[in-house]
């Protein structure tokens, strides 16, 4: 048996690869929190809710309308992000000139709405959801067996992550929305619709949580609560990767998964307190950020 | 992205209206009300019910201390309010200490806690502020789950209250209401203390203008890691005596809901006024035992009253009634 740093390798190279999936699901997540901060300045509460809603759609559409896993895909992120356009509307606009912590409150009693009516409705417990056909098979990697799904998570955030960030960094809405993040006023002045711009980010954001959610269904479940704690670990993720930075919250959520997957390996209990250890020796070490972020 | 403010309202209370009044009536009158309010309340509600509001009141009174008086959002006070509670249960369950020391201890467990959270997250302002307490509490949370002392899902339950000072049967209803509405009173006292002191002052200055209090030479993040070890402690004390009060200690008041209750108590009640904290406590101890007899989820229920605060009525109830004083004496 092949040993690297006194770990069998296949053990190592198995945390890994699970820590990896893990990861794609805080880069995920941690990416929409990252875009809807830069642009409205808001921490978003009701990230989990949306996340929670994106599984909840693909589970009811499942087990109401038989209507399956690809097309969960599509129309889940449409719904939920349809629903984040109501709430900033609605709500979240009229706190545009008040301290961004009203913003943070607001949200989190919206959270508190949303996850308590599915809550009552739905119970605490989970509900099975199989992943989809072409997907139920295994591969095979010689040092351990990867479900395919597993391995189609991986592949498909790397995609959304990338394209996230090509659409924000390389196109002209990106620039628009980058312009509008250093200085509102200014790009206003120049005739582009800015309130548009916000709610457009606003429902990105909240459609990036609900594909996360479509994503987490087949190996985590549906139920009211799922997306609560994770909802914090993608906090600290994204003061990690420097707040509104979308480089750094991508890289920030891969590296912790395969931090915690490390973790995991060396002492179990750690690996749940792992993110907040580092973002802790994040803010102590260093001054203002610790990625390049997108200026 | 710079951390610069471009908002027309801060969430801190303007400077004309701090902790420092209490509405216009003078101290005394207010003491002496509240000392009313205290002694009558058991013959009009249940004496449990009341010391709840009490234990609460005092964490909202504590968190409020951070908020009102420096400005600073904390979003991690569970983690003092529960850790205290799970220190003080603990300690009287398996060490067998007398009530009194165990809420002392329950206290300074909290304190040094606040000191260790404190050192990290005063790095940061606003925002930033609430997410780094936010997730420092959230860690504590997840050491709370894994510690065996804490009893894991089960919390420590069957908490013996014992005698206070050895001689006082805390088992006796009284008795236990006048060690709790004791705590209470102190706690308001050090608060009111603190706020109207040198110290105080200072700290008003650092919310209002903190570049300034720097120029003038003050150190303020001392001023505001003593100010956090403060609220901190004090929200410890109020888990502590709650832990004595109900005789457990489980993992709900270290969650990070707990956090966001006691932020929508303070809001409720108008943060950054003396007594609001304590009245917005009232209100929604009030309302969760009223809303327990109905089908109506608690959180939504909360929830609901969290968005009607941040979008209408953000001075909260005591800080409406003081707005409208204040108008009515200029007129």
């Amino acid at each position: 048996m092949e040993t690297l740093f006194g770990i069998p390798t296949s053990l190592l190279i198995g945390q890994l690869l699970l820590g990896l999936i893990n990861g794609s699901f805080y880069a995920m997540l941690s990416i929409g929190l990252a875009v809807i901060f830069g642009m409205l300045h808001v921490i978003n509460f009701v990230h989990g809710a949306f996340y929670m809603l994106g599984a909840f759609v693909t589970w009811a559409l499942l087990s109401y309308l038989g209507v399956g896993y690809w097309w969960a895909l599509i129309i889940a992120p449409v719904v939920v992000g349809f629903f984040a356009v109501i709430l900033e509307r609605l709500l979240l606009r009229r706190l545009n000139d008040l301290d961004p912590l009203y913003g943070l409150l607001l949200t989190f009693g919206i959270s508190l709405i949303i996850e308590g009516i599915f809550q009552h409705f739905y119970g605490s417990s989970g509900r099975r959801y199989a992943a989809p056909d072409g997907l139920r098979s295994s591969i095979d990697l010689g040092f351990m067996v990867l479900p395919s799904y597993r391995g189609f998570i991986v592949i498909a955030s790397l995609a959304l992550c990338v394209s996230t960030w090509l659409v924000i960094e390389r196109t002209r809405l990106g620039s628009y929305l980058r312009a509008a993040t250093e200085n509102a006023h200014l790009v206003k002045a120049m005739g582009i619709n800015i309130p548009l711009i916000v709610t457009g980010t606003y429902a990105l954001g909240a459609a990036l949580a609900a594909i996360t959610g479509v994503l987490a269904v087949p190996i985590y479940q549906f139920s009211p609560l799922m997306g609560q704690n994770l909802m914090i670990v993608a906090f600290a993720i994204v003061v990690i990767g420097g707040m509104g930075s979308i480089r750094g919250a991508i890289i920030a959520g891969y590296a912790l998964g395969i931090v915690e997957g490390i973790a995991k390996i060396v002492y179990a209990p750690s690996a749940n307190t792992m993110v907040f250890i580092l973002m802790a020796a994040v803010l102590l070490i260093e001054p203002k950020r610790f990625f390049w972020g997108s200026k | 992205m710079t951390e610069t403010k471009t908002n027309t309202e801060e969430l801190a209370v303007p400077s004309n209206r701090t902790l420092k009044s209490v509405g216009g009536i003078n101290t005394q009158f207010a003491v002496a009300l509240l000392l009313m309010v205290i002694i009558v309340a058991p013959w009009v509600a249940y004496p449990i019910f009341v010391m709840k509001v009490m234990c609460f009141g005092l964490f909202a009174a504590a968190f409020n201390l951070l908020i009102g008086q420096v400005g600073l959002l904390s979003f991690g006070h569970a983690a003092f309010f529960g850790g205290a509670s799970y220190v003080t249960a603990y300690t009287l369950k398996t060490w067998d200490l007398t009530p009194e020391l165990a809420v002392l201890t329950g206290t300074a467990f909290a304190g040094l806690s606040g000191l260790v959270m404190g050192w990290v997250a005063i790095r940061r302002q606003g925002i930033y502020f609430a997410m780094v307490t936010l997730a420092i509490a959230q860690m504590f949370y997840f050491f709370c789950v894994q510690f065996s002392a804490t009893g894991g899902e089960n919390g420590i339950q069957a908490v013996p209250r014992g005698n206070a000072f050895s001689l006082i049967d805390l088992t006796q209803p009284a008795a236990l209401y006048a060690f709790v509405s004791s705590v209470f009173v102190i706690g308001l006292a050090i608060i009111w203390r603190v706020v109207n002191s040198p110290f105080g002052a200072t700290l008003a200055a650092i919310r209002d203008n903190e570049d300034r209090a720097i120029s003038l030479g003050y150190r303020t993040s001392r001023y505001k890691l003593g100010a956090f070890v403060i609220s901190a402690a004090l929200a410890g004390l109020a888990g502590a005596t709650k832990a004595v009060v109900f005789q457990v200690a489980a993992l709900t008041d270290v969650a990070w809901h707990m956090s966001g209750e006691v932020i929508l108590m303070t809001l409720v009640g108008g943060i950054g006024t003396f007594f609001g904290p304590v009245v917005g406590a009232l209100v929604i101890v009030a309302l969760q035992n009223y809303i327990a007899g109905y089908a109506i989820p608690i959180s939504v229920v909360t929830g609901t009253i969290f968005v009607a605060c941040v979008l209408v009525f953000r001075r909260g109830i005591i800080g409406e009634m003081l707005y409208r004083i204040g108008n009515n004496r200029k007129n």
